[in-house]
């Protein structure tokens, strides 16, 4: 018998090269332990409704009507449904040939995808083009099929900042291009310079490596920063000058929590500028009905925007979008209620307000008690939380911990994190899962557990801490950072 | 453009020489009028010369996206699209009402109803909240609200909307691998299932799995659902086609199988796998027992993973004809997880079902060392998990309602579908037989037909003329007189020089005869045209 067709060594090595932390080492250890019957708190992914947030009422009757659609024939629908829920999803099959369960356009139905454009408009200012708005199963499924597009092999770079969503380092591994680093600075409110990305893009061309686009993700993810409308201005001028595509990764748009800096899409600064690089810097942004105040994450919907890129390319990755047929429909939809929301005077609207603000509300709240708990220990540093869902705190671990860490064969965040998870059952992804400076520390943890479990969490991680500094710590009482 | 390994003296390709030969010239052109300084597109590591201008065009583009290609959704459809367009702003502007999609399984857009039994379920779950009404016993039957509750319960916090574990529900699987086994007789692990948007990205994850390089080969049927050849040249491999025998009922024969792989590998090409499709798309034969048992010993003796696409297990219409699942032959014949390394597909789009728009389906790994089992799954945890209704709908269709009260009317609904399927095949089966020039095999099972159109010497030179493969020349034609849209064969491969379209069986019963006529009365008129 021949041996395995498929062994270790003739798996593809672009496969066993991708690294995706967020479900991994520390996910794997949490599920193992909640399958032995330990209460885990689950901060390692950005899935509201896991941590108790509730799904907003409007979109999942309107949804739940479409699927459905024989429930629209009964006269007692209305004792279940709003009469705009129910106009909403009459209007929505009216779209499609043959309801959800049929195919649609490659591109997502095209009246969905004009409410999306309408959306862009309103919010930036300047038409949008539904045509050149794809409609994906999730906001990942997009940034693959763009970074598939860009990178053509291991000379091909793209620019993602350290830390970054692991999305991008894995995809990128997956396509065999080069991750090409830039750094944010976190005593800058991780903030970025044109200087560090110019020396970063020098040295990789030094490499040999064609740097072919730069991702920025706004707001961050996992280290939540809002950019700044100059520094978009900065970032677009970089990459035109540069020629990169600029990848806008702004799932988090919606998740703001300081009122200094406010979303601005990169579109509209772009279009701001007018000129040739208006009409010409190649821009692709991205969105997604799995964060905001919707968290509709199992849904699976998301929509890229391309602009300037030229129309032979668009056909392209229209082709390979076909070849997956369509995007979910009921994803679709819940994309259409996402950008064209219940109105004033709609039946719904004050529910629906009242249930986003409520999430919005909360969500700031949330921020602050967590960035405050972490800034109290002395050994953790936290920048606050100006938008995104995440809470990103650098952890100073003394060198005895770093030793021991060693000698288990894990990186010191890893250990820590480990041990947070065994000791209080909160799961995190430590900050090597997201990039950072060498013998810095960082780990990921989530704003979204529910508000009155807030507190007794922050209560937990820092008894653990203080165990933990008690035991490595060589003068007890530490010094702060 | 090299994507067949195999030659002989009839050079097999997928598109005719004109064609192919025309290709190349534009890429020559594109050569020529690029400024920066790149290697051949084809190759996989371009020149890194650190001052390329680099946007995003078509001359920097990943060159394996510029070659992989899907007819499905290719040009005949979007002329069809724009002469639907032309018949909303001008009505009467064609000699047809209206255009009728037949070139894509796509049921439910030509009227098919979903089962009201999977929708009052999938409904309730989408909106949980629902099930703490009394009213909703008014609307929905019984046991979907009983089936919502037990498959909300498998959820944590019956959060629909939170992202799962990145095989899928566990519950779910659970659900699914008691269907498997139900079915076949052989115990399922639900670890072995990964849950993911429809079929396809389950197939693009092995075939990432499976590539290398351009060394590595996959072998594919000829005719093939063009899915596979466009995953291999997206993932940079190489494929080593297999042709099935138009004259025996599209029978697969080990034989040919074998010949390939020795062609193949004498060139250099590893290969890898072998995709079988069960039905058959676009050719819609059922494997025998028998045929299924070579292949099983064929894959084990040659150390290759059987792919094996079973989307189609539900739709069977010849009598004599029964589903096997190649886990259940290949455990019948004694082969174990040390034995054969097999993965198989199965979709919520397909079957008596159609739910092509909720993207669910599944794809069962067994035979898979521990290690790789590792990386499939953090292949698929990077995308997070499939979407939950989908999942939810195959945990449906693995195990629909047995004795309960939407019985009935779940089984009156499935059989009416299946056997208006089966009458439809047959209608269209015999019109087109009737035809001057062609002749069509039975669609055995899956939703199409494949016929063979004997194109006159002049209507190839026309086509040539006009630029054109001959059977998208005869398609374009078609849909310009007729509006019904069908898949030229060379989407899907035919042995060079015979020429065939796919059509699908899907529009309404009541439909049928007028497609069958139309049909007939262009092809007379084409034949007229240009008979030699």
């Amino acid at each position: 018998m021949s041996s395995k067709a498929l062994d270790y060594e003739s798996l593809n090595e672009n496969v066993k090269k991708v690294q995706y932390a967020v479900r991994g080492e520390l996910y794997l250890r949490a599920s193992e332990l909640e399958k032995e019957g330990k209460k885990i708190i689950f901060t390692n992914v950005g899935n509201p409704h896991a941590l108790g947030q509730k799904p907003l009422t409007f979109p999942r009757q309107v949804v739940a009507l479409c699927q459905a659609p024989f429930l629209l024939d009964d006269s007692n629908v209305s004792l279940l449904f709003p009469a705009d829920a129910i106009a909403r999803a009459k209007h929505y099959l009216s779209y499609t040939s043959g309801g959800l369960g049929a195919y649609s356009d490659s591109r997502g139905l095209l009246e969905i995808r004009k409410e999306v454009a309408d959306f862009i408009g309103r919010r930036d200012g300047y038409p949008s083009d539904p045509e050149l708005i794809y409609l994906t199963d999730g906001a990942s499924k997009g940034v693959m099929q763009l970074l598939n597009a860009i990178i053509r092999g291991q000379g091909d770079g793209i620019l993602v900042p350290v830390p970054q969503y692991p999305l991008y380092s894995a995809a990128i591994a997956l396509f065999g291009g080069s991750f090409v680093p830039y750094y944010l600075e976190e005593t800058a409110n991780w903030g970025l310079s044109a200087a560090d990305l110019g020396q970063s893009v020098a040295q990789a061309r030094a490499k040999g490596i064609t740097v072919r686009a730069m991702v920025i993700i706004n707001p961050g993810n996992p280290t939540g920063q809002c950019l700044s409308e100059a520094n978009l201005r900065d970032i677009l001028q970089f990459c035109y000058q540069e020629n990169l595509v600029l990848l806008g990764d702004e799932v988090y748009q919606q998740n703001i929590y300081q009122d200094e800096r406010p979303f601005i899409s990169a579109k509209k600064v772009l279009m701001d500028m007018g000129g040739p690089i208006s009409r010409e810097l190649q821009l692709v942004s991205f969105h997604t009905v799995s964060k905001g105040y919707w968290g509709e994450c199992g849904q699976r919907g998301g929509y890229f925007e391309m602009t300037n890129i030229p129309s032979r390319s668009v056909e392209e990755i229209y082709k390979v979008a076909s070849i997956s047929l369509s995007p979910n429909v009921p994803a679709q939809i819940f994309m259409g209620l996402m950008v064209n929301p219940p109105k004033p005077g709609d039946i719904s609207y004050d529910q629906f307000v009242r249930e986003s603000k409520g999430i919005l509300e909360s969500l700031r709240r949330r921020a602050r008690i967590m960035t405050d708990g972490f800034n109290s220990c002395m050994n953790v540093v936290c920048n606050f939380t100006e938008g995104a869902m995440y809470s990103f705190p650098q952890i100073r671990l003394p060198p005895r911990a770093i030793e021991d860490a060693k000698k288990a064969g894990k990186a010191a965040d890893v250990f820590y994190c480990l041990k947070l998870l065994e000791a209080t059952g909160i799961s995190t992804v430590p900050g090597s899962g997201f990039g950072q400076k060498e013998g810095v520390f960082h780990l990921r943890t989530t704003i979204l557990p529910a508000e009155e479990d807030m507190l007794e969490i922050m209560e937990s991680f820092k008894k653990f801490n203080n165990e933990f500094m008690e035991q490595y710590e060589d003068h007890p009482g530490y010094p702060r950072m | 453009m090299r994507r067949f390994v195999s030659e002989g003296a009839k050079s097999l390709s997928l598109v005719s020489r004109p064609f192919l030969h025309r290709f190349e010239e534009l890429l020559h052109l594109r050569f020529l009028s690029s400024t920066s300084v790149l290697d051949c597109p084809l190759s996989s590591s371009p020149s890194s010369s650190p001052m390329d201008p680099t946007p995003l065009t078509v001359d920097t583009i990943n060159p394996k996206v510029l070659k992989c290609e899907y007819a499905v959704r290719g040009e005949v459809v979007t002329i069809a699209q724009r002469l639907q367009q032309e018949l909303k702003d001008k009505p009467g502007s064609h000699p047809f009402d209206e255009i009728l999609y037949c070139n894509i399984g796509n049921p439910q857009s030509l009227g098919q109803q979903p089962i009201t039994f999977f929708r009052e379920v999938l409904a309730l779950c989408d909106h949980p909240s629902l099930l703490d009404k009394s009213e909703t016993s008014g609307l929905f039957s019984a046991d979907s609200i009983d089936r919502a509750w037990q498959i909300l319960d498998q959820i944590p916090g019956r959060a629909t909307g939170a992202y799962s574990h990145s095989q899928g529900v566990k519950g779910l699987r659970d659900a699914i691998a008691s269907g498997i086994e139900a079915r076949d007789g052989y115990p399922a692990d639900p670890d072995d299932i990964f849950l993911t948007d429809g079929a396809s990205p389950a197939v693009h994850m092995m075939m990432q799995l499976l590539t290398r390089s351009e060394s590595d080969g996959i072998l594919c049927p000829i005719p093939q659902y063009p899915l596979y050849s466009a995953s291999i040249a997206l993932h940079g491999g190489t494929l080593v086609p297999y042709y099935l025998d138009e004259a025996n009922g599209w029978g697969l024969e080990v034989s040919e199988l074998k010949k390939q792989l020795d062609a193949a590998k004498s060139k250099g090409v590893s290969v890898r796998a072998l995709v079988v499709i069960n039905p058959g798309n676009p050719t819609g034969q059922v494997l025998s027992e028998e045929n299924q048992r070579q292949i099983v010993e064929f894959c084990k003796k040659e150390g290759l993973v059987l792919l094996a696409d079973e989307v189609y297990q539900e739709n069977i219409y010849a009598p004599e004809k029964q589903f096997h699942s190649f886990k259940k032959v290949a455990r019948s014949m004694g082969y174990g997880e040390e034995d054969i390394s097999l993965v198989s597909f199965q979709s919520v789009s397909k079957g008596y079902y159609g739910e092509c728009g909720k993207r669910g389906g599944y794809m069962e790994v067994t035979g898979f060392a521990a290690n790789i089992r590792e990386q499939i799954y953090k292949v698929a945890s990077v995308n997070l998990c499939s979407n939950i209704s989908g999942q939810i709908l195959a945990s449906l269709v693995m195990n629909p309602p047995k004795a309960n009260e939407s019985y009935e009317s779940y089984y009156a609904e499935r059989d009416g579908i299946l056997s208006s399927l089966a009458r439809r095949a047959k209608i269209l089966e015999d019109a087109f037989n009737s035809l001057e020039g062609v002749s069509c095999n039975k669609a055995e099972g899956a939703m199409y037909l494949f016929p063979r159109i004997r194109l006159p010497e002049k209507a190839i030179k026309a086509a040539e003329a006009a630029n054109t493969v001959p059977d998208a020349f005869y398609c374009k034609h078609l849909l310009n007189a007729t509006g019904v849209v069908v898949v030229p064969g060379s989407g899907f491969g035919q042995v060079p020089g015979t020429w065939h379209f796919r059509c699908t069986i899907l529009p309404q019963e009541d439909k049928i005869p007028a497609v069958a006529s139309r049909l007939t009365e262009f092809h007379k008129g084409f034949m007229d045209e240009f008979r030699d």
